[in-house]
């Protein structure tokens, strides 16, 4: 924690990304009151209205405004993405930490279901998974957690492994330590940096994987306003509307390079390799 | 030979996170015959799905091990045929995107490391972190509204395997994987360039081009391939989302249609191919690591 207030001073790149992922946060948040309507209110005598003054990124079909949809958007996509995240961060690394401390019989049942895991291309296996479960937004992030948890556990078993060997860990032993506490206390902030950086870096790519499952179909149902289905609903109107192919694209696209920006500043600040 | 088990077992599994009674609904698509209870007991019988979950896997694996991977209700037609009939049509975009990207990675990538820091050098960091933040639908719907309507260069309609049709999907595909291998050139080339060897030659007084091809480029080699195998293989699962969007009658198409029209015999041996085609090919990239790579050329004798 320190490490990322000290960064915010020093930093430049990283102040300023991380100023932009708070703005980002800032709009999905506030979006209810920039949208100038309703995401869902259907108007059907203003369908297909290209942008203008009124309409600034258009409407689609059932006469909804573009960019209040692209908005509420931010919320809903930026809010699933960071739970998924998240929720790959802790089970993966909290996988990867039991196998690696406890080994034996443990780390072997893990580490085979990941190496199984890992001889799929990732993707058509979400895919898959995601579209066998029914489209729906849990049964997509449960698809994506089910595909990218082993790179986490990997990573954390070993780190693990190799801080296992430190004299701390070992006097922390001899000193009676529970598991539970040398865990808590020894290896989680050790491994912690390095599991955060790749959560981060993470982001980008899953929202890109999350879009693109909701844009087969296998994600997010009508009528929420997610990006990766609108970008579903425009490609019927490539034609005829481009606008809402183009501008829910172009939000991904923004935020991607954002949180890919802000990714890589993070691991300036915070990887302790760099520190020299 | 695990890794094997492990996946006809994982792609097995798929089948049983469908919710929903298999029997039950292979009924419910003909309305107009009544079936009795005892119908229904005796064709989960002849399905064998009132065995053990186990002795279940071991009869498909069995009969996947045959080549008999079902019988698709979607298509009307065995599985494994329809996997061959779509085969080539992934395999031909898979090939022509790894040209392409392979031709614009490659130079991009050197020749930025080499000049690191100069004006090339940045034009390509900022293009390609451009193009790793770009969601590869999204391009291929842009190329395909620029080229397809705006200039109608392309057909929009696809559908077929032809030449006219192949172009848009396979730069769609090329383009993002190019900016993920220009950096991953460029990092791996880089690294070369600050070994100790490059020093060395260099207080030898051998010329810089002969120091890059004839030191650093064999040993960059050795990654760089590792990294082609795993992208191409990342290509055939990847592909599926741009095939949708052109149309390209592949794989990756098939198995969309196939869990909307819920299909899952052709889900199943679709994974299962798919996964065989990634094992296969991390086995061509590991076998040529051996050929290529001196030092193990010699441990392995």
């Amino acid at each position: 924690m320190e490490d990322i207030i000290n960064g915010l001073k020093t930093n430049r790149s990283f102040a300023i990304c991380s100023f932009l992922v708070l703005l980002l946060i800032i709009i999905a948040i506030a979006a209810p009151i920039i949208a100038p309507y309703d995401p869902l209110e259907a108007v059907l005598k203003n369908a297909y209205l290209p942008p203008s003054a009124e309409h600034l990124f258009g409407t689609d079909k059932l006469g909804r405004d573009n960019f209040s949809r692209v908005l509420y958007g931010a919320a809903y996509s930026l809010s699933s993405v960071l739970v998924l995240v998240t929720l790959v961060f802790i089970i993966g690394t909290g996988l990867g930490v039991i196998a690696g401390y406890y080994g034996g019989k443990i780390d072997m049942v893990i580490m085979r279901i990941s190496d199984m895991m890992i001889s799929f291309p990732g993707m058509i296996l979400a895919i898959a998974i995601a579209g066998i479960l029914g489209g729906s937004l849990i049964n997509a992030m449960i698809a994506l957690i089910i595909v990218t948890w082993t790179k986490y556990a990997r990573l954390a078993r070993s780190m693990v492994l190799k801080i296992k060997k430190r004299d701390f860990v070992e006097a922390a032993i001899v000193n009676g330590g529970t598991p539970l506490h040398i865990l808590w206390k020894h290896i989680l902030p050790n491994i912690l940096p390095l599991m955060v950086i790749t959560a981060a870096s993470d982001i980008g790519a899953m929202m890109m994987e999350m879009a693109g499952l909701s844009f087969l179909g296998f994600g997010s149902q009508p009528p929420a306003p997610e990006w990766g289905l609108m970008l579903n609903e425009g490609r019927q109107q490539l034609q005829t509307a481009p606008w809402l192919m183009i501008f829910p694209g172009l939000a991904i696209f923004i935020t991607v390079v954002i949180f890919n920006l802000w990714g890589d500043a993070l691991r300036d600040v915070l990887d302790p390799r760099q520190e020299k | 030979m695990l890794v094997l088990l492990g996946i006809s077992f994982i792609t097995f599994c798929l089948v049983m996170l469908a919710p929903g009674d298999p029997v039950r609904q292979m009924i419910a698509g003909n309305e107009d015959i009544v079936v009795s209870q005892l119908e229904i007991e005796a064709l989960r019988r002849e399905l064998g799905l009132d065995k053990p979950f186990i002795f279940q896997y071991l009869d498909w694996l069995g009969r996947a091990l045959q080549g008999n991977l079902g019988f698709s209700y979607m298509v009307k037609k065995p599985v494994i045929e329809e996997l061959m009939e779509c085969l080539p049509a992934t395999v031909i975009l898979a090939a022509a995107s790894t040209v392409f990207m392979l031709l614009v990675a490659v130079p991009a990538g050197i020749y930025s490391a080499v000049k690191q820091n100069g004006v090339f050098d940045y034009l390509v960091r900022g293009i390609s972190f451009i193009g790793v933040s770009v969601p590869n639908f999204w391009m291929g719907l842009m190329l395909l509204w620029i080229f397809g309507l705006k200039l109608g260069l392309f057909p929009i309609v696809g559908g077929r395997v032809a030449a006219a049709n192949l172009v848009l999907p396979a730069l769609t595909l090329g383009i993002v994987m190019a900016a993920k291998y220009t950096r991953q050139v460029r990092a791996t080339v880089l690294e070369e360039l600050n070994q100790d060897y490059v020093v060395g030659a260099r207080t030898r007084g051998m010329s810089e081009s002969h120091i890059l091809w004839k030191e650093v480029l064999p040993n960059a080699m050795l990654p760089l391939i590792t990294l082609l195998g795993l992208s191409f293989g990342n290509l055939l699962g990847g592909a599926a989302v741009v095939e949708i969007v052109f149309s390209w009658p592949g794989l990756g198409y098939l198995a969309v249609e196939s869990i909307i029209y819920r299909d899952f015999q052709l889900v199943q041996g679709i994974v299962l191919w798919i996964a065989l085609m990634y094992m296969v090919i991390n086995l061509i990239v590991d076998l040529s690591y051996n050929y290529l790579d001196p030092r193990l050329r010699k441990a392995g004798k």
